[in-house]
């Protein structure tokens, strides 16, 4: 037997299939087909949770996505744990693991009730008025304890280990929702050959069709017609239906975001499945079938378990085969209420009472009740219910026709369902952007003027009767196959058979007669919201609904008021006496339910977070034991210790070995752009600072590259290859930058030049040899390319080959030595680097990463773009005037540079620092002072950019953008630290060989 | 995600483009002879519109090319799009497409 509560016979469950699961530690039994809400309601446990702040003992409200109280955690163990997943969505399996939230020690005796007691205190907005003072107790005391106290679930404590996919897809027709409306769409657009997807949030589709038990469809019977329908709509190549699939977000022209669970349903699930897919769907149509919500009744302690929506109670009763208590009292404010009154009273449910808040309740369902022995009582209203984990009671009161409710009487009752009528579900629609309008009759909110391309149908446009429903979307089938483009969409006509519940309903608070200080009205039971806490929210002076949202957290959290907005607006409307529409709505916002982070991470996890760049040196510096950092994508060797070296003493090492013989470095990374065309020096002389025309073939020359603002962008070496050929490199970080600038000007402002631009940064490896012993380790490698000073000065460039493979040979120093940049094609980069590492053995030729790079720039005064200058730095700020061309009339940049801002005398501007203790080394990015014993705050002129311990010059070195800093060279600054000032001296920001007599060799 | 028709190779997802911000912004060609007021107009001043808005996109992983688009800035809805180089067309009364 799968639960004393389930009906002997009927329903959508299969008796014969038990599945054993567990729910806070107990062990339990239902059936396949049962969610875990029917599952727990078929064992007669009805306590699933407590409530966000009060802790309140909380049972199942609804059946489908809507349930604001029934989240529970689901997981065996944390790497695959779950919370705040709603029990009426979870289907069961063998194995399943759930536990309820926020309560502690047990489900049954939860300490944190305690709230209750303080609940006068704890109205809307308490956090902004109780934990004001004092500050420091906010961070350490309050926020602690309100985090524990108040939530939802528990985040799992390891990484999930779950895989998650993503797929793009593209239809003609999306339908969205599978119940009536969404299957007659599905088969009248897919009748004209449109390529239709079917998503429904529910593990089987047929929406409200799947809980009817006496409406006839063309002659059979509701469940009949559901399958006969899947199984035409199954057979269609061109149809895919998909099932637990939420269309959660829509985005820009017809993209909607769709989660597919793909495994949670399985005991044991194919291992090269994924837990979920994201299915990112381009839709030339979209067709809403979303449906209905009902909406509770807001009365006194409304809140107990054992109090439920009454169509939910049919759903459990019909679908799944479950009584949900023995006795029930129906409190309503329509005809559906009756009709679940029938079916439960059919599934062998005692009903008490049916409270209809109307003062004339009448019409075919209402007969049907009373024919049926059910008493029915007009214009009555429950003022209150008791029984602490589950109602044992309802008190009725006569509402009189001046509004004043009259005396009561109390019914004993497990089971108390209410029903406020429906609430269209226009979530996605005015997701889309699509505008709203009230409709007075229905009052509801209903789709109005469209933004994307869709349209909506059946319950969700506030239709209800099953004819003019599925009707309704036959109709929007065809025309979004039309109007996609399909010919041939027929329109055709469904007889049902089955009586319409009307459209009454309830919306605001109920009258209760209560005084309303001492009553509690739950009106969001996910937020733990009152009715108190609205109407005191509005005497507090918020009149918008946006404010009252934040200001009381109603229609917040996993819900997104589904259940309560509308109760919401209605109460608010009635507070303030405006009409319903003037109050507004709260923007609805995507997800429609909760989404996994997988779903967005997808396989963008672990190794396949970015992509990794690696220079075709990289394994060889991995095998000399390299320490890499990451630079952008790229992987760089950072340093290469030997044992027992930490990353001090390699890069002194590195540095001396440099200096004094040679060091071999992988440039590899660095930008590289080719330039070519008749008109490649114009180009070069628009967007560098320098000048170009003159530039001879075979020579370099650093160039430096503006923002039209007129700050620096990037630097790197310009080879010119030929009088119409330039080979630029710029930073590691700054070529795609760089590129794209160029590409812009030659496409929008100067189509007329003829000059092309090829990124060549992956084609070609360079290899640093820098140090005095540079050209003896190239010389024996070299054909074709004479190294010497005379035939090679600095800053040219040679065509030959190296080792057998074309080069560009740059001389060129990035160090102050004598040095090289060796290019070759980037397959021959290993070769040719070991070749040289070969040949450099007998000069003692070390390896080095850009750490030691760094020192022995720093120690030249180069500087680097990113560190030295931050995007409010011009060449004049920091030593790089000489770059650019005078005679030049024009460059990108040219003329921010002649503004008067930028050449003010104390802008900030590059200076060395020396400390006068010569073994302290400042720290990067702390603040210059000129005294140290001004009060704070101090005046700061700048701040470290770059500092280092030289081993050249046995000393501290660091640069620094200081306000005004060319003037005060020579003076004395401080650098002020936790630990007291550092006393510096400005100097000139160049430490080593400052004539280039080194260069010159 | 938005659906971006590139001139030169049809529509596209908006992943395929980088943005470039706004359009028909010529740089002088003789900025030595602009004061200082107009120089920042052009450096730093842009419509920002409620409505329909002229920007410039790029098929960054695609043609590479730069072109221009006319979007409604309220609804994302995208009036037209032209090569660059050629001149804003007129949005139709409807907001919906272009007239030449």
């Amino acid at each position: 037997m799968s639960g004393r509560f389930r009906t002997p016979s009927g329903g959508r469950v299969d008796r014969d299939k038990p599945v054993r699961f567990s729910f806070d530690g107990e062990s339990y039994q239902g059936v396949a087909g049962d969610t875990l809400a029917s599952a727990l309601l078929a064992n007669g446990v009805h306590l699933v949770g407590r409530s966000f702040k009060y802790h309140r003992p909380r049972g199942i409200v609804t059946a489908g996505s809507d349930e604001p109280n029934a989240l529970v955690g689901v997981g065996a163990d944390d790497a695959r744990y779950t919370p705040n997943m709603r029990a009426t969505q979870i289907e069961i399996h063998e194995g399943l693991v759930a536990e309820s939230q926020n309560r502690w020690p047990s489900l049954g005796f939860d300490v944190g009730a305690i709230n209750e007691v303080f609940a006068p205190f704890l109205g809307a907005g308490f956090y902004y008025k109780t934990f004001m003072w004092p500050p420091a107790a906010w961070k350490k005391i309050y926020e602690p304890l309100i985090r524990r106290a108040a939530g939802l679930g528990r985040a799992p404590a390891k990484p999930d280990t779950d895989r998650y996919t993503q797929v793009y897809a593209h239809c003609d027709v999306l339908v969205i929702g599978a119940g009536p409306a969404g299957l007659a769409a599905a088969l009248a657009a897919s009748a004209t050959g449109a390529r239709v997807f079917l998503c429904d949030e529910q593990a089987e589709m047929g929406g409200s069709l799947l809980s009817e038990k006496t409406a006839m469809i063309d002659g059979l019977s509701a469940g009949d017609w559901t399958a006969r329908a899947l199984a035409g709509l199954a057979a269609r190549a061109n149809v895919m239906l998909m099932p637990r699939t939420t269309a959660f977000g829509w985005y820009p022209h017809n993209f909607l975001g769709l989660c597919q669970r793909v495994t949670d349903h399985l005991a044991t699930a194919d291992p090269k499945l994924p837990r979920e897919r994201l299915w990112q769907v381009r839709a030339r149509e979209v067709v809403l079938a979303t449906g209905a919500l009902e909406r509770p009744l807001v009365f006194p302690d409304n809140d107990r378990p054992g109090i439920m929506m009454a169509e939910a109670a049919r759903i459990y009763a019909n679908r799944f085969a479950v009584v949900p208590g023995g006795t029930a009292v129906i409190f309503t404010a329509c005809d559906s209420a009756y009709r679940a009154a029938l079916d439960l009273k059919a599934a062998g449910v005692a009903i008490a009472a049916i409270a209809d808040l109307r003062a004339a309740p009448g019409g075919v369902w209402v007969d049907r009740a009373r024919a049926a022995g059910m008493e029915v009582r007009a214009a009555t209203v429950v003022t209150g219910t008791s029984g602490r984990l589950r109602i044992d009671s309802v008190s009725l009161g006569k509402l009189g026709t001046d509004g004043r409710v009259g005396s009561s009487d109390t019914i004993a009752c497990d089971l108390l369902l209410m029903s406020g009528g429906f609430t269209p579900s226009v979530h996605l629609f005015s997701q889309s952007r699509g505008k709203l309008v009230y409709d007075e009759v229905l009052r509801a909110f209903l789709p109005g003027t469209s933004v994307e391309r869709e349209r909506s149908v059946g319950a969700c446009r506030g239709i209800s009767d099953l004819e003019t429903v599925l009707n309704d979307g036959t109709a929007g089938g065809s025309g979004a196959a039309q109007a996609a483009g399909f010919a041939g969409a027929a329109n055709r006509a469904f007889a049902v058979d089955g009586d319409s519940v009307g459209s009454d309903g309830f919306i605001g608070v109920t009258p209760h007669g209560g005084d309303p200080s001492r009553t509690r009205a739950w009106i969001d039971f996910q937020n733990d919201v009152t009715e108190k806490d609205v109407t005191l929210a509005i005497r507090e002076g918020f009149r918008s609904i946006e404010h009252v949202k934040r200001y009381t957290t109603t229609g917040m959290a996993t819900d997104q008021g589904k259940t309560s907005n509308m109760n919401v607006l209605g109460l608010v409307s009635q507070t303030l006496e405006v009409p319903l529409p003037r109050v507004g709505l709260t923007t609805f916002r995507s997800p429609y339910t909760p989404t996994t982070f997988g779903i967005f991470a997808g396989q963008s996890r672990g190794d396949l977070f970015d992509p990794l760049r690696r220079t075709p040196v990289h394994e060889w510096a991995a095998a000399q034991g390299a320490v890499f950092e990451d630079v952008g994508l790229w992987r760089r060797a950072h340093y290469f210790p030997k044992p027992g070296e930490d990353m001090h003493a390699a890069v002194v090492r590195e540095c001396r070995a440099t200096r004094q013989a040679v060091g071999i470095f992988d440039a590899t990374t660095l930008g590289k752009v080719e330039v070519v065309g008749r008109d490649a020096a114009e180009l070069m002389n628009r967007v560098y600072t320098n000048a170009w025309t003159g530039l001879e073939p075979g020579r370099l020359r650093y160039g430096v590259m503006l923002r039209e603002d007129g700050f620096v962008m990037d630097d790197g070496v310009v080879g010119r290859m030929a009088p119409d050929r330039f080979h630029i490199t710029t930073t590691t970080g700054g070529a795609s930058r760089v590129l794209a600038m160029m590409e812009d000007y030659i496409q929008t402002e100067w189509p007329d030049l003829d000059v092309w631009l090829t990124s060549t940064t992956e084609e070609w490896a360079v290899i640093s040899v820098q140090g005095p012993l540079s050209r003896k380790v190239l010389k024996p490698l070299v054909e074709g390319i004479d190294l010497s000073r005379e035939a090679m000065p600095h800053m040219s460039v040679r065509e030959g080959r190296i080792c057998g493979v074309p080069t560009r040979l740059f001389r060129v120093s990035f160090t102050g030595e004598l040095g090289f940049e060796v290019n070759v094609p980037a397959g021959y980069g290993r070769a040719v680097w070991e070749a040289i590492f070969a040949a450099g053995q007998a000069y003692g030729i070390t390896p080095y990463g850009t750490e030691t790079m760094h020192v022995l720039r720093a120690e030249k005064g180069f500087i680097i773009v990113g560190q030295e200058t931050d995007g409010t730095v011009t060449p004049h700020d920091c030593g790089l005037g000489w770059a650019i061309g005078k005679a030049k009339k024009d460059f990108v940049g040219k003329r921010s540079l002649a503004r008067p801002a930028m050449m003010a005398s104390d802008r900030k501007q590059l200076v060395g620092l020396l400390t006068v203790d010569p073994k302290a080394v400042l720290e990067v990015g702390a603040q210059v002072v000129a005294d140290p014993n001004q009060p704070i705050p101090m005046t700061m002129l700048g701040h470290v950019t770059s500092s280092y311990w030289s081993a050249t010059l046995d000393r501290s070195i660091a640069l620094a953008l200081v306000r005004g800093g060319r003037a005060r060279i020579g003076t004395r600054l401080s650098v002020p630290m936790p630990d007291g000032p550092i006393a510096v001296e400005a100097v000139e920001p160049i430490f080593y060989d400052p004539k280039g007599a080194r260069l010159d060799v | 995600m938005l659906l971006i028709t590139c001139p030169h190779c049809g529509p596209r997802a908006e992943l395929e483009f980088s943005y470039g911000g706004e359009a028909h912004i010529a740089r002088p060609v003789d900025p030595a002879g602009l004061d200082d007021d107009s120089w920042a107009a052009f450096l730093y001043e842009r419509s920002n519109p409620r409505g329909v808005h002229a920007e410039r996109w790029r098929h960054l992983h695609g043609c590479g090319r730069f072109f221009n688009v006319l979007r409604d800035t309220v609804s994302d809805t995208i009036v037209a799009s032209y090569p660059a180089g050629q001149p804003r067309p007129v949005p139709s009364p409807d907001g919906k497409g272009t007239t030449r």
